[in-house]
């Protein structure tokens, strides 16, 4: 077992012909994902990657023909919302977007109609999933995590990275790392993937990785102290980041007195999370 | 990216919401000159984009010609909070009776929009939202459906508005968010929205703050994106496409990603230090594009140490030794480097650096305490 994604994941890649989406299939099938299909509008009955991978000219149309179950979403961001929708529209079960820079405008209906329809969505702005030795559904490096019974969840890229790479260092596994991306808008949130991990009988810890902006964390607290029994370790970023400042990520900013890191830090150790001071220290925690 | 209040208003006008007639002026003179065609009294407001400008003297109400004339030069005298003034906005004055709030913003929890409305208008709303939160009447916008009638008419009740205005006020609202939809906005607000002695709304100061990621929708919005308010190292790493923040420390900062850029600023706070900046370089860390980077952390003079941390996945660690390398041989410099590599061909990237005579680390805390050491001098 595992979340979200796994040995059974039938991943459909759309924006396959463009250079990131071909790169980053590339890896995917290198690591062992079952990639089977791809769409690019316009491009239906061509192959890549030496003739291994099909692609097809809607979500549609690959979904009928190969039994896709998931579709990752590399196109850029002016086209990421009607991609989504489109998913959405072949009922496509789980959605990954990895795109970064989609309007917020876009995101709201985007949420709101996938909502409706029942969609889960990860991301946007989001480097995917990893489930080690499965299955890896996006960019994060397949060589920096082995399989194991901690699940990671994050708001992060890079940051993320450094915790998987520094578990690994020590011998610790991971059953599913989810970056649920740092946008202000996105599908899968923390409470989401708690509940998934709370459930999950592979996965007996957990490491929170979130950021400055909004209140998700603070929520997360809370959904903590209810709900989840097995530990958690965690580590917010951006205790030193000013106010009023837009620190790289669309969602990481505070406003308005809301979004401290401090604040965070706070709610998630009242909820018995133990929070690190720096990421290498997570291992220790655990 | 925040819009100045004249482009505000225009936007506003566009979608048939009421303002006073007005220009903008650059020159005394010109202020003078449209004073006269719109008739007095008048306003003449500095256009920067701070909070505070009548508290700093840059609105003033004038009756004549001269009078107008000697507002504007004041006026384009006056720095407000740094940021010189290098126009006014020449209004007519309005009769004003009663002054409301109306704005619309996103409201990120619930992942909708947001129409608020006060009946105490024409003052610091934020400041009314934590005294007074039960005097702001609050909607949610359905994002799929749009601002509905019985919403606007909702906040007309809600702030005690006059029955004859309902009309009126619901035809802005839902001006207001044409414009916040139709402009990609994360704000829009008028603040006030005033009721004359004649009982006519109007829209006396507005302010439109648009989403960065959406302006590739709306490239006339983007041309009036005002350089006075960024630093200019800021400007000059947008162009390179880097995300680039200056702050008040010496110790520099290069890192790819931006929640671990953030994690390496704490983490030089964590033991001691202070950062000087924010920049994340993005995937792909390229030698042109580590040099500009590198360019801009040492036009900071108050720097006296630079930190390079690169957690290589997609990207390889020996190309961005490279391009370190590369960028060093192109800008020349003395400031002490600390540089931790880790991740996809780190041991390839340190060796070469090692070579060329770096400090490498192999953890983020030992890298941001040796960073620390040395932007102290030892």
């Amino acid at each position: 077992m595992s979340i979200l994604v796994n040995k059974n994941t039938r991943l459909l890649v759309q924006g396959i012909t463009g250079q990131e989406g071909l790169f980053h299939t590339d890896k995917m099938v290198s690591y062992g994902t079952n990639v089977v299909a791809g769409v690019t509008p316009g491009k239906g009955g061509e192959w890549v990657l030496n003739g291994k991978i099909p692609v097809f000219d809607s979500v549609k149309i690959a979904k009928n023909a190969t039994g896709a179950n998931a579709t990752i979403i590399f196109v850029p961001a002016r086209f990421a919302a009607d991609a989504m929708f489109e998913a959405a529209d072949a009922e496509m079960e789980l959605i990954i977007c990895i795109t970064e820079g989609v309007p917020v405008s876009d995101m709201m209906r985007v949420r709101n109609y996938l909502d409706q329809k029942g969609v889960r969505l990860v991301g946007p702005n989001c480097p995917g999933l990893l489930t080690p030795g499965e299955a890896k559904v996006g960019i994060i490096p397949g060589n920096i995590a082995i399989p194991g019974n901690i699940g990671v969840v994050s708001r992060s890229g890079t940051l993320t990275y450094e915790v998987l790479y520094a578990l690994k260092n020590l011998g610790m596994g991971v059953s599913t790392c989810v970056g649920i991306g740092g946008d202000p808008i996105n599908g899968t949130n923390f409470i989401d993937t708690l509940e998934m991990f709370q459930e999950d009988d592979d996965t007996d810890k957990i490491v929170l990785i979130g950021e400055i902006g909004g209140t998700d964390e603070e929520q997360a607290a809370e959904y903590i102290s209810d709900h989840v029994s097995k530990p958690v370790a965690g580590f917010i970023a951006g205790r030193s980041a000013p106010p009023g400042k837009r620190m790289g990520h669309a969602g990481a900013i505070v406003q308005g007195g809301t979004g401290l890191a401090e604040d965070k830090i706070k709610a998630l150790e009242a909820a018995g999370v133990m929070m690190a001071q720096h990421p290498e220290e997570i291992p220790g925690l655990l | 990216m925040k819009l100045h209040e004249y482009y505000s208003k225009r936007i506003f006008s566009e979608y048939g919401i009421p303002i006073p007639p007005g220009e903008l002026a650059k020159t005394p003179a010109e202020a003078q000159k449209i004073a006269k065609k719109i008739g007095f009294p008048v306003v003449v407001k500095s256009q920067v984009l701070v909070g505070g400008r009548g508290k700093a003297g840059g609105i003033r109400v004038a009756k004549s010609g001269p009078e107008t004339k000697k507002h504007a030069e004041d006026i384009l005298a006056l720095t407000i909070k740094g940021l010189p003034v290098r126009m006014v906005l020449v209004d007519k004055a309005a009769d004003i009776q009663t002054e409301i709030y109306l704005g619309i913003t996103n409201d990120r929890a619930a992942r909708t929009p947001v129409i608020m409305a006060s009946a105490a208008g024409g003052v610091d709303i934020e400041e009314v939202a934590q005294k007074n939160p039960e005097k702001i009447i609050k909607c949610h916008i359905d994002p799929l459906m749009g601002l509905q009638s019985y919403q606007s008419r909702d906040l007309a009740a809600g702030i005690d508005l006059p029955r004859e205005q309902w009309r009126a006020f619901g035809k802005i609202a839902h001006g207001l968010w044409q414009a916040y939809q139709g402009s990609d906005a994360t704000l829009a607000e008028i603040n006030p929205l005033v009721i004359t002695g004649d009982g006519e709304l109007l829209a006396v100061d507005g302010k439109m703050v648009l989403d960065d990621n959406a302006l590739f929708r709306h490239p006339d919005l983007e041309e009036l994106r005002d350089l006075d308010v960024d630093q200019e190292a800021e400007i000059r790493a947008r162009e390179h496409g880097l995300s680039f923040i200056k702050l008040d420390g010496d110790i520099g900062c290069m890192v790819n990603g931006a929640g671990l850029a953030m994690t390496t600023m704490d983490i030089i706070k964590l033991f001691g230090g202070e950062p000087a900046n924010f920049l994340d370089i993005g995937g792909g860390a390229s030698a042109d594009k580590v040099a500009a980077a590198l360019e801009i952390i040492l036009s900071d003079p108050s720097v006296k140490a630079v930190l390079f941390n690169i957690f290589g996945g997609i990207t390889r660690c020996d190309l961005v030794a490279r391009g370190i390398l590369e960028a060093l041989d192109e800008v020349k410099t003395d400031v002490p480097m600390v540089v931790r590599l880790v991740g996809t061909n780190a041991a390839e990237g340190r060796q070469l650096l090692k070579d060329a005579q770096m400090e490498t680390a192999d953890t983020l805390a030992e890298a941001a305490q040796m960073a620390v050491a040395a932007a102290s001098g030892q």
